[in-house]
């Protein structure tokens, strides 16, 4: 039953990609339905889409459509990499310097600034969207990037995550290391970081998953649609559906081979959030 | 001791400032403005109108529907997932052969973008679609999966499936937790794999628990983003969140009930939260 199961989890992941790899024709054919009520209004009952287990001919039309006759596919996929991996770094460090104050320093209103950043964590992103709007108007981001990477930096998820892996760190080390003269900003990249590595694995698998996923904050703050991620360019491209498959195989290829490679940390690392939440 | 701890205040806000300065600028002050605005006319040169867009959102239907919808899926949505997941992760909990594929299984929709999957949902839940081909192969009605109240049972199916993987690792680990000897006194004792279950597993998964149940209420309302891309701005009654509802009035630029919107959202989740706190500390008393 829970091999079933697990064909029921990787059934669409499946499909999508087996169905990479038929023709345009064939996904036309297939697939065509979809989408075509008015057909069926006109009397045309037996019309249905016909989910292919196997392509007919395993053809690479759709991923030649995609790589060489579309340059703007490529150039929205880095538009992706541009938009997550500064966000990625950013908040990482930063987030790795805050965690440290939490988990390691004292002082006043500790508990309380914690309990802030946490609830924002919680807020879906609708909430912050026109005093966010407001904000990158002012400061003359709107249709820059960087109206999405700043707020995806200082986004409270990574604190919350890095100060659960910084609380399992005994105090003694951070004792001893002062006891040899070391500082703050010494004993932070010296021990903490090493001891964290796995939590920043986490972290960076988690957070690409999210921004390698947005649509909202792309879709409102950026008009040009040469600058959007894929993200966006994919979600509606299923009126294309000839190379959809690929595409979308392609965009969920970065996410899924770094979760494999990385899963023992992603996996530690949820858990490790969650145990002392 | 003292001269000591402030020594460490000041380091502390060295390691804060970089964190609390973007933090304040693009999530408290925004915030901030937000509820600010919640009270005026208007967002620039506005004038203080007290409760009123309050009054006219409540008013309002469509504000009551998308209220209700996102009420609704969150509450059958979300206790429906922890049952399931609590369930495969005790399964998942014994030796078992290919345990760790199945692991891998469950997770892997956590990280596969919405957008690359919607396809397949659309081919599988048209109404020319491949679920109600089946239907029809075995002889049955074909259903508007999109366009009636099948609609938000389609939601809820998607949100388990990206989600379950997620809850059942929290799962595993709370469960990985438990010492096994108690189960072996209890046994001894006399107790039921029932009695166990309640008075062991469960009462040793409260700290676990609580924290899956916000992650899933959290969770619950990213599932905006499918119900979005399936299914656009107007989706069947059953389906329309209070997502849909602000994102419209964005685009509409009536900012002043957005906001008073988004105030009431974050209202409603600080209470929840605050209630499952109060539930929690009170469960943990009891316990001790």
């Amino acid at each position: 039953m829970m091999g079933a199961i697990a064909l029921v989890m990787l059934f669409p992941i499946g499909v999508t990609l087996i169905n990479s790899f038929m023709s345009t024709r064939e996904i036309g054919i297939n697939y065509g339905p979809v989408g075509q009520m008015n057909k069926v209004m006109e009397g045309r009952n037996d019309l249905f889409a016909n989910l292919k287990w196997l392509p007919d001919q395993v053809s690479l039309e759709q991923y030649g459509k995609v790589l060489m006759d579309s340059p703007l596919y490529l150039s929205l996929f880095w538009n992706s990499v541009f938009l997550v991996v500064p966000i990625i770094a950013g908040q990482t460090l930063i987030a790795a310097l805050a965690a440290y104050a939490f988990s390691k320093l004292r002082f006043r209103g500790r508990e309380f600034m914690f309990l802030i950043y946490v609830l924002t964590m919680l807020m879906p992103f609708q909430v912050t969207l026109v005093p966010n709007y407001i904000m990158a108007e002012r400061l003359g981001l709107l249709n820059s990037s960087v109206a999405i990477i700043l707020p995806g930096i200082f986004a409270a998820f990574g604190v919350f995550m890095l100060r659960q892996f910084m609380l399992d760190i005994p105090y003694a080390y951070i004792e001893a290391a002062k006891m040899d003269g070391a500082g703050h900003l010494r004993i932070f990249y010296t021990i903490i970081i090493p001891m964290v590595q796995p939590g920043l694995a986490a972290l960076t698998i988690l957070l690409f998953v999210d921004y390698w996923n947005m649509v909202e904050q792309p879709l409102i703050f950026l008009d040009d649609p040469l600058r959007q991620p894929l993200s966006v360019y994919l979600s509606n491209v299923s009126s294309e559906k000839g190379l959809a498959f690929a595409a979308s195989a392609i965009y969920m290829a970065p996410m899924v081979l770094l979760f494999l490679y990385a899963e023992t940390y992603f996996i530690e690392g949820v858990q490790l959030s969650g145990i002392k939440g | 001791m003292k001269n000591w701890a402030r020594k460490d205040s000041s380091i502390a806000w060295l390691f804060l400032a970089p964190s609390v300065a973007g933090f304040a600028l693009f999530y408290l002050i925004p915030f901030g403005m937000g509820v600010f605005y919640s009270f005026m006319d208007r967002t620039v040169g506005g004038q203080y109108v007290g409760l009123q867009n309050y009054r006219e959102l409540i008013a309002g239907d469509s504000f009551r529907k998308a209220a209700s919808g996102t009420f609704y899926f969150s509450l059958v949505s979300v206790p429906l997932l922890i049952v399931l997941s609590l369930g495969l992760a005790l399964l998942l909990n014994r030796s078992l052969y290919g345990q760790k594929w199945l692991r891998t299984a469950y997770v892997l929709p956590l990280v596969v973008p919405v957008a690359s999957i919607i396809l397949v949902w659309q081919i599988l839940f048209d109404w020319n679609g491949a679920l109600n081909a089946w239907l029809s192969g075995f002889g049955l009605a074909r259903v508007d999966w999109m366009k009636t109240e099948a609609a938000r049972n389609v939601i809820i199916t998607m949100y388990i499936w990206k989600n379950i993987g997620y809850n059942v690792i929290l799962f595993l680990a709370g469960l990985q937790q438990i010492p096994k000897d108690y189960y072996e006194t209890a046994q001894i004792e006399g107790a039921g794999r029932l009695r166990q279950f309640r008075s062991i597993t469960l009462v040793y998964l409260t700290s676990t628990m609580f924290f899956v149940v916000i992650m899933s209420i959290i969770n619950s309302f990213k599932v905006f983003r499918e119900t979005y891309l399936i299914a656009g701005p107007y989706p069947h009654d059953s389906i329309y969140m209070l997502q849909h509802f602000m994102n419209n009035m964005f685009l509409s630029l009536d900012l002043p009930k957005m906001t008073a919107a988004s105030t009431l959202m974050v209202g409603g989740i600080l209470i929840i939260v605050l209630g499952l706190f109060a539930m929690e500390r009170r469960y943990r008393r009891y316990m001790e």
